[in-house]
Formats: structure tokens, C-alpha cells, sequence
């Protein structure tokens, strides 16, 4: 029986082994360095914060794998022999494979700050990452976070659960302004600011600074401020994990290239999900996209392929969530920081500053484009939908209620956007009123 | 948090503490004596109340300082009351001989008549009584006389058990209704002198100090606060947690088993009883005002954690709305307007006694209301429970109008993190529950074939055995003390999930013909598990959520807070045509993935 062997059990790589397993009776191994059994590594934030328990972000119990014979192997790769096919791992052991399905996810970046390895600086991305700040954190007064986007966000949010203050140091205009258009941007800069965050914006981190012990005591900032600090955290993005790749034959870049049946230079080899660079392009999307529901597809799309149907990645209208303090977010089809020339939009906000829409669409046709939705739910379903069917504007509008998501009773805005953007585009007007 | 509000909440904390100490405290502090007068108003029965009063002697104007001591004098006293009851009215071994003789080998009825012949009191209770247990034996050989007086002696030990204590001394149940009602008529406390007094120190100081720990929260921005849960005593199963269990257990012990101890809280309610229905409070009009208390109270901190949601807020204000004015204030005021006290709300079988034959009596006697009531009660088992789930699923009772689920979705709510969400434990849930349902079937069953046929042999049963384990095990043992003390044990739904008949019905109503479901929101689940963490009927939600699946469950109470801890707006609860309410996960994703169940 065909062996198929995963290296990582996050969402990419545990994808993959139950979908093999639903299609086939494969061998299937899971190696994982991190943990035993696969976690839900979005859910990192909410153990610290007292929200749930490690048992609680297990999406499986852990008998599910033994039941649906998924071995697990709680061990490192240090090395992939593609030649004689098979791993060496840290514990001493070997390991033959059939086939290899690489799933190593992320690194957190560090990009050569002085002091950057002392005491109490650190990422977070994997569950030891959790557990040294558990350790670091432990009567801390006052952090200093770097980076303004989602990692930056929750460890703000995970530090002032524990009463521990926050600077928060933002290269860009406003938080995550690399991807919010500046409007929304601003919206949860405020919201921060509601929540007590120090926001330092267009401000970035120069050098560390650490105690007689090696503990980091203060970052000096760009604009020659000294912020003294008993914790630092590092959220400047996450690079893929393939040091141990190095002299494997397996062609990377900053990530292992793949083509688009996730196929890597060596047959048989497959990688999938935050450690992948694709070497062929998506319009739209970049080449290295660490996100949960691409990580997820794209085990469904090699499990497919390795079960004997070979399937492209190619994914649907882009879609992707975050909450941000007390504002969630959603996002469906493309809406970029910066309005293209060819494009139109309308951004609604409300007045209590915990819900926004921004709608972006195409000039000349009409064709909507994105959304960005704060505060108010919609439904991911409508909006695949209507992108795939490349509908207007005008059609979107008309059906806005269809997709609310919302629970019952809440308070409905369907009717001020659209009357909003009647008021701003007339033209829009026509098939809405009908 | 500023400083300003953390002292309000430390206040707050610490009234509520100051009135929950008083209020234990209260539960030992009293003197009992026993008057002749207190015998004179507690017994309905004179002739009872004078046998009690010969044999209360040495207990008579004398002070007790503890509760324990005194129940357990008056337990002497009925003892021996039906002692010399027993004397008076018991058959002697020397009658029996006598019968013996007058039958030889072939035992005649008659015999009886023959040897007790007196017309006084004794001899009537005597003839009668042996007639009743043993006219079987009449006519009956026996092969030696020795066999005939075994029998014989058999009747006589019935006749001790049964009619003796029954008609001329004391059963237990009447033991167990003396025992409370001269125990709160013997007390003498502060809290009898100034009940009002009392009542607030206990019940003012903790709902003070409630609202004072809970208002604070109305600082700290609107959305979903559970901050620290795992890391709290109470939440937690702490010692904290274990504490509140233990005496929330305690509590109902002491409640359905033994009220007899407790009647000092209950006289502090006498005069909230005296204004609602006219009448001193029993123990469960005490049990009632604690409970719509505790809902009314943590209701209001159920809205001011929720009060983002516009569901969260209609749902419990309606918990509320129907636990004060539904379970509590119209009860007692049909009381007082002299008609039978009735729940309208509750619904068999979660309303157990429904159909025994003290209530169907009452009913059928009290006119139109009575007939109405009667036909109210029907019609909700009938009709409400199935159209009203077809259209809005469970919830429109588990989590909008019941009792149980009140307390649980205010009180609780703190612990709904608690219920276990394994597959081990849905299956002991969907064992355990539907035993109960048909349990409670097979109960009223034999409970309306004994109204209707008078018998209370059924088939193989004795419907009033069967009543009474049901009440004893599932009434008070599972509703009450498992239902409430494991809140902070096992989360706040132990009764709902595991032991509610009705839940059970509403459920099977639920799982194959409604319109309700929990819709999962395309492919935008990260498998984070709050949901799952929160459910309190212990669904493992992001099972089904990170398939893309809708969530349709039988023990699905729609309380949603699933949907409201979302950090992704993943999940709604939404009534929609039936058609798609199962089906295939649709995960949106990739294009040419075929999904494989």
C-alpha cells in the first residue's frame, strides 16, 4: 500500500490526510515537531486570554486519528533524502515515503534588529511561541508590539487581557494601511484607541535594548523615541519554514515552488499550504499567501490529486476574515488599499464607528469588484456567487439583504448604503429603483 | 477598567458576600419551643392534635436552641404516638389465639364479629379494619392451626402499617408535613420578629451587591467579554466553583428532602406570601422568589454582556418576563383569587404531575377556569409544542419561556463553558434522555390509568410507586439538584441536555420537521472551537461549522451564542424552507474539488 507521508499537521497538512483518507485506504503519516495532535492555530490568542482551554482548540479528539488511522509521529524532520525517498528524523529515526506532501508552515521574520534575541522579543506563530510569552509575559507592565497587521492586533488584544499596557508601533499611515484602504484603515486605528492601545503610527522599530540579564528593557524607534519595555513583540510578518530543506534537491525560493498541481521540481513531492511559493501566477494574488482557508484548500486540491485525480489549485474568489478587537471583518473579491484608476467605491460608515462597508467596482462595466464589511456579517455564499457570475454593482446593491448574515433582530443598513450610493453615483441609480 | 469602578465592584462583592453569610447563618439561628397553641394551628385533625399533644409532654414549653435536636424530639414523639396507638388500636396476640380457636382449621370472617362485638370506637376500628386486610382469608383451610394463625399474624402486622398509621396516628408523609409545619410555627427568631429586616439583609445586601459587581461592566466597551474564564475559580471548576456547587446541592438537598430544617428562611417570605397570595410561604414560594430572583438579577447581566446582540437582549428579557409574571406572580395570585395555582407556561412532561389524579381533581372542579387550564396544559403538548418548533425551532421554549432554561441562560450562563463535548458524552445524552421521556410516558400512563380504572396496579407496576420514584429521582433529584448544583461542575444545561423529558420531545420535533438550523457561513470557519466551547448543550458546533455544514441538532436550545463568540461571523441561526436543511457541506473554495463525505 502506497505510503503517503506529511510533514505538518496544521490546517494544510491535516487537510490533506483526511481527505486521502476519505478517498483511499493509504498509508497516511503526519509528522509534527510542534505539537501531538493537530490545534487550530488561530485559536493561539483565545488560550491566553482565558477564552478556552488547549483540549478546546483541538478540532479533533484525539482518538479521531487513531480511528480513522492517520498515524502520528510527534517528531522533527531534520532532513528529505529525495533520492532514496525517505526522511531522517531528529529523534534518529527514518522514514521511507511513497509520497511527501511538505505542510511546514511559517517562521516569524526578524529583520536584523539589534537586540533582537534577548530575553522577552519574540513572534508568535507556533504553540511554543504561546508558551514562551506565557513565560515572558508573566508581571509584565508594559509591551511594545511591532507590526501593524492581524499577528500585531491579537497580541495587543492577548497582552491587555492580562491588564499588561501596549505601545504599538505602526510602520504605515494608519494600522494595516499595506492592505485597508486608508477609511477603513482609520476606523480600527480608532477602535484600538477606544481599547487603550498606545498606536504609534508611521513609526518603526530601530534597536533593542536589553537589562544586565539579557532581558529587553526598551526599543528605540526610528523617531528617537525610547519606550522602556519588558516585552516585545515581533509581528513583521511570517516567512515559510524550509531551513530543513536546504540540501534536499527540493528547488525553493522563500518558498518551496510549486506548480499549479502543487507539484514541487522532485515527483512525488507535493507542498501545500504556508510554506508554498507558486511559481506561476494568479491574477490578483501573491505568489506566497499564509492564510488559513488557502492552506486548507489547497490540502483538499493534493489529496484530490495524490488519490488519482489530479486537480489544479485554483481557487475561488478571494474571501478572508479577521476581527480586530470587537470589529470583525470580512472581505470578498478584491478591494485594495489603493483605488485603481479604473475603479469606483463607496465607503459607508457608521456613526457609532463599530460598523463600515466599502464597495469597490469596475467603472466601465459596473462589475463588482470587492467588499470590505466591518461589523455586520454577510454571507460568503452570495458573494462567491455574484463574483464567479461577474455581476454589477447595480445587482450587488439590489441584493444586499439577500446577503446579510447577521442574527436576528439586529439592525439592518441595506437601505442607507444604497440610497448613499445613489446619492454619490446617480448613474448607478437605474435597475436599483426598478 | 478605572479605578472608580473596581472599588464599586469590590463593594459589590463584598455586600454580596456580607447578605450570603447572614443568610447561612440564619439557617441555625433559632429557638423552638412547642405550645400547645402551635399544635393547635398546625393540625387539621383534633383528634391527631390531641393525640400528638399526650404525647409531647416532656417536649412541651421547653426551648430548644437547635434545629436538630428539636426535629428530632418531634420524630420521637410522633414515634411514639403511633406506639400508643398501636396499643390502643393494634390486634393482641391473645385476639388472635381467640380467633384461632373460634375457626379450628377453616378460617371464617365471622369470627371477627363474634369477637369484637363492642360498638365503642376501638372495637368498630378493630372490626373494620380486620375485614379489610382479611376477609381474603375467609373461608380459606389451613392444614394445622399454627398455619392459620401465621396468616393471621401477617394481617395483623398490615393492619399496624397501614390502617393504624394511616386513619388513628401518623404516616410518614403526614410525619414529614407536620415535622416542617411545627417546626416554623415553633421558631422563635430575630427573623420571625422582623422579617423585613432580615429580607434585607440577606436578599437586599446580595442583590445589591450583585448589581454593584455587575453595572461596572457597562464601562468597558460592547462585544463579547470572556476574558479570563479559564483562568477564574468560579468559571473554572476552581474551589471556588466547587464550593457553589456544594452548596447549591446542599441547598436542594435540603429543599426536596429535608425543609423541615430550613424553615427559618422561609418565615423571612412570609410577608411577600402574605401580600401575593394571603398565605404564610412555604418552602418552594421561597424556592420561587430565590429563583426569579436569580433570574432577574443575572439576567440583567446577561444583557449587559451581551447588549451588543439585539437577540441576546429580547431572549433573556423574555426569560425573565415569563419566570416573574408566568411562574411566579400569576400562581400565587390565582391563589389568592381562590383558584387552583397553575403555571401556564409549563408544559408535560418537564410538568411531571400534569395528570395525577390531586391536580386533574382540581381542575375538573374549578369551573370554566379549571376546565380551561385543563385544556390550556393540552393544548400546548398538543399543539404548541410541534408548530410552534416546526416554525422557530426548540428555542422558542428551551431558551425564550422555560423556567429551567431561564435560570440556566442567566444564572448559568456563567458556566456554559463547562458541558463536556465529546462524542462519549452525546451519546450518554441521547441514552439518558430519551430514557427519561419514556419513563415519564410510562409514569403518567399508569398515573391516567389509575384516575380512570381507581386501581393502582398496572399491569406489572404500582402507578403510585412509580409516581413517586419519578418525582423522588427525576423531579427533584435530577431537575433539581443535579439540574442546578452541577452548574458549576458540568456546565449550566445538565438537566436540559441530559434529563428533560420535554427537551427530549421538542428535540425528536426539532431534529426531523422544522425549519430551524444553524447556518454555517460558506468556508469562512478557522476550526477555533468558541463555539464549540460555548455551546452549552455541549455540540461540538465547529465539527459541522468547519465542514461548512449547517448545525441540526436535536439538543439545540438556539440560545446563539455560538454565533455571537464567533470572531467570523461564521454562524446564524436562521428558520428557512426545510428543503437544504441537511445536505452536503458547501465549502466555498477551490474549483473542481468534489466533496467526499
Amino acid at each position: 500500500m502506497k505510503h503517503i507521508v506529511i510533514i505538518g499537521n496544521g490546517i494544510s497538512g491535516i487537510t490533506a490526510a483526511r481527505n486521502i483518507r476519505k478517498r483511499s485506504d493509504f498509508r497516511i503519516t503526519v509528522i509534527s515537531s510542534e505539537t501531538k495532535h493537530f490545534y487550530s492555530r488561530t485559536a493561539l490568542m483565545y488560550l491566553y486570554m482565558g477564552h478556552m482551554k488547549y483540549e478546546n482548540i483541538k478540532p479533533y479528539e484525539d482518538n479521531f486519528w487513531k480511528k480513522n488511522k492517520i498515524d502520528l509521529v510527534f517528531d522533527h524532520v531534520d532532513q528529505v533524502d529525495t533520492i532514496s525517498k525517505s526522511l531522517q528524523l531528529k529523534s534518529g529515526n527514518q522514514f521511507a515515503f511513497d509520497q511527501l506532501i511538505i505542510a511546514s508552515g511559517s517562521t516569524s521574520n526578524k529583520f536584523g534588529w539589534p537586540g533582537q534575541n534577548l530575553t522577552g522579543v519574540q513572534g508568535l506563530y507556533s504553540y511554543q511561541d504561546l508558551e514562551t510569552m506565557e513565560q515572558h509575559t508573566n508581571k509584565v507592565k508594559h509591551a511594545v508590539i511591532v507590526g501593524g497587521g492581524l499577528i500585531g492586533v491579537e497580541m495587543a488584544e492577548m497582552l491587555l487581557s492580562r491588564k499588561i499596557e501596549v505601545t504599538f508601533l505602526v510602520r504605515e499611515k494608519e494600522f494595516w494601511n499595506n492592505v485597508l484602504p486608508i477609511k477603513e484603515a482609520n476606523l480600527i486605528s480608532r477602535h484600538l484607541r477606544t481599547h487603550h492601545v498606545d498606536l504609534k503610527l508611521e513609526t518603526e522599530l530601530k534597536e533593542i535594548t536589553g537589562d544586565e540579564h539579557g532581558r529587553v528593557n526598551a526599543v528605540l524607534t526610528n523617531k528617537g523615541e525610547t519606550i522602556p519595555c519588558q516585552f516585545l513583540g515581533l509581528a513583521v510578518g511570517v516567512s515559510p519554514n524550509i531551513n530543513f530543506l536546504s540540501n534536499a534537491g527540493i528547488e525553493v525560493k522563500k518558498g518551496v515552488l510549486v506548480n499549479e498541481f502543487l507539484e514541487t521540481n522532485i515527483p512525488d513531492i507535493y507542498a501545500v499550504g504556508d510554506c508554498v511559493e507558486r511559481i506561476y501566477d494568479l491574477s490578483g494574488r501573491r505568489n506566497i499567501e499564509q492564510v488559513w482557508y488557502t492552506g486548507r484548500m489547497m490540502g483538499e486540491v493534493v489529496a484530490q490529486t495524490i488519490c488519482g485525480d489530479k486537480t489544479k489549485y485554483e481557487p475561488g474568489p478571494w474571501f478572508n476574515s479577521a476581527k480586530f478587537f470587537d470589529i470583525e471583518y470580512q472581505t470578498y473579491g478584491r478591494v485594495s488599499n489603493e483605488l485603481k484608476p479604473d475603479e469606483q467605491d463607496f465607503y459607508w460608515e457608521h456613526a457609532d464607528e463599530t460598523k463600515a462597508m466599502h464597495l469597490v467596482w469596475y467603472t466601465n462595466s459596473n462589475a463588482f469588484k470587492g467588499i470590505n464589511v466591518f461589523g455586520i456579517r454577510l454571507r460568503h455564499e452570495c458573494f462567491d456567487r455574484w463574483l464567479r457570475e461577474g455581476r454589477t454593482i447595480q445587482y450587488v446593491l439590489l441584493h444586499l439583504s439577500e446577503a446579510n448574515f447577521d442574527p436576528e433582530f439586529f439592525n439592518r443598513y441595506e437601505a442607507q448604503i444604497v440610497s448613499g450610493v445613489i446619492a454619490k453615483y446617480p448613474a448607478v441609480k437605474m435597475e436599483i429603483n426598478a | 477598567m478605572p479605578n472608580g469602578m473596581r472599588v464599586i465592584k469590590l463593594v459589590g462583592l463584598g455586600l454580596f458576600v456580607t447578605g450570603f453569610v447572614i443568610f447561612n447563618t440564619l439557617f441555625f439561628n433559632a429557638t423552638y419551643v412547642l405550645t400547645e397553641s402551635v399544635i393547635e394551628d398546625t393540625f387539621r385533625d383534633s383528634a391527631k392534635a390531641s393525640l400528638f399533644l399526650q404525647s409531647s409532654s416532656t417536649m412541651l414549653n421547653q426551648k430548644d436552641g437547635s434545629v436538630f435536636s428539636f426535629v428530632s424530639d418531634l420524630k420521637k414523639i410522633f414515634e411514639s404516638a403511633n406506639q400508643n396507638q398501636f396499643g390502643i388500636y393494634g390486634i393482641t396476640q391473645e385476639e388472635v389465639l381467640d380467633l384461632v380457636a373460634r375457626s379450628g382449621k377453616k378460617f371464617s370472617i365471622a369470627s371477627v364479629d363474634s369477637l369484637y362485638v363492642g360498638a365503642d370506637e376501638v372495637s368498630v376500628f378493630k372490626r373494620k379494619s380486620f375485614k379489610d386486610y382479611g376477609s381474603w382469608l375467609d373461608g380459606r383451610e389451613f392444614s394445622s392451626p399454627e398455619e392459620l394463625q401465621n396468616q393471621l399474624l401477617g394481617v395483623v402486622e398490615k393492619i399496624r402499617t397501614y390502617a393504624i398509621i394511616n386513619q388513628v396516628g401518623f404516616d410518614r408523609y403526614q410525619v414529614k408535613d407536620l415535622t416542617y409545619s411545627i417546626t416554623k410555627a415553633s421558631a422563635i427568631s430575630p427573623v420571625k420578629a422582623n422579617s423585613s429586616l432580615y429580607l434585607f439583609l440577606t436578599f437586599g445586601f446580595c442583590i445589591l451587591g450583585a448589581l454593584l459587581y455587575i453595572l461596572p461592566k457597562l464601562q468597558l466597551p460592547v462585544g463579547i467579554k470572556n476574558n479570563g474564564i479559564f483562568f477564574n475559580v468560579m468559571k473554572s471548576t476552581g474551589w471556588l466553583g466547587i464550593f457553589t456547587g456544594t452548596w447549591l446541592i446542599a441547598f436542594y438537598f435540603v429543599l426536596y428532602f429535608f425543609p423541615e430544617y430550613m424553615t427559618n428562611w422561609v418565615s423571612m417570605v412570609d410577608p411577600i406570601s402574605k401580600a401575593l397570595n394571603g398565605n404564610e410561604a412555604g418552602r418552594f414560594f421561597l424556592y420561587g422568589f430565590i429563583y426569579t430572583i436569580c433570574i432577574l438579577v443575572m439576567g440583567g447581566r446577561m444583557i449587559i454582556h451581551y447588549r451588543h446582540s439585539k437577540y441576546q437582549i429580547l431572549r433573556t428579557t423574555s426569560v425573565m418576563f415569563f419566570q416573574t409574571a408566568f411562574a411566579f406572580l400569576i400562581p400565587e395570585v390565582l391563589v389568592r383569587l381562590n383558584k387552583p395555582y397553575f403555571d401556564f407556561k409549563n408544559i408535560w412532561p418537564l410538568d411531571y404531575s400534569f395528570f395525577f389524579d390531586s391536580r386533574l381533581k382540581e381542575l375538573t372542579s374549578n369551573g370554566t377556569l379549571g376546565l380551561f387550564m385543563l385544556g390550556w396544559g393540552m393544548a400546548l403538548i398538543i399543539i404548541a409544542v410541534p408548530v410552534f418548533v416546526y416554525f422557530f425551532g426548540k428555542r422558542w421554549y428551551c431558551s425564550w419561556v422555560c423556567g429551567c432554561g431561564g435560570l440556566a441562560e442567566t444564572l448559568g450562563d456563567p458556566y456554559r463553558q463547562l458541558s463536556n463535548k465529546s462524542v462519549k458524552a452525546w451519546n450518554v445524552e441521547r441514552w439518558m434522555i430519551h430514557g427519561v421521556l419514556a419513563f415519564a410516558i410510562v409514569m403518567t400512563a399508569g398515573v391516567i390509568y389509575t384516575y380512570w380504572s381507581g386501581s393502582s396496579w398496572v399491569l406489572f407496576f404500582d402507578s403510585y410507586q412509580l409516581r413517586e420514584v419519578y418525582g423522588a429521582f427525576i423531579g427533584a433529584g435530577f431537575a433539581g439538584v443535579v439540574g442546578t448544583g452541577f452548574y458549576p461542575l458540568m456546565g449550566n444545561r445538565v438537566w436540559c441536555r441530559f434529563g428533560c423529558p420535554l427537551a427530549a420531545y421538542l428535540g425528536i420535533i426539532q431534529r426531523f420537521k422544522s425549519r430551524f438550523r444553524i447556518t454555517t457561513n460558506g468556508g469562512q470557519c478557522i476550526s477555533c472551537g468558541n463555539c464549540s466551547t460555548y455551546c452549552e448543550m455541549g455540540i461540538d458546533v465547529r465539527w459541522y461549522a468547519q465542514r461548512g455544514q449547517n448545525i441540526v441538532r436535536s439538543s439545540c436550545v438556539g440560545c446563539g451564542v455560538c454565533s455571537a463568540v464567533c470572531p467570523r461571523g461564521v454562524l446564524n441561526l436562521e428558520v428557512k424552507e426545510e428543503a437544504g436543511r441537511f445536505g452536503k457541506p458547501i465549502l466555498i473554495g477551490n474549483n473542481h474539488i468534489k466533496l467526499v463525505e
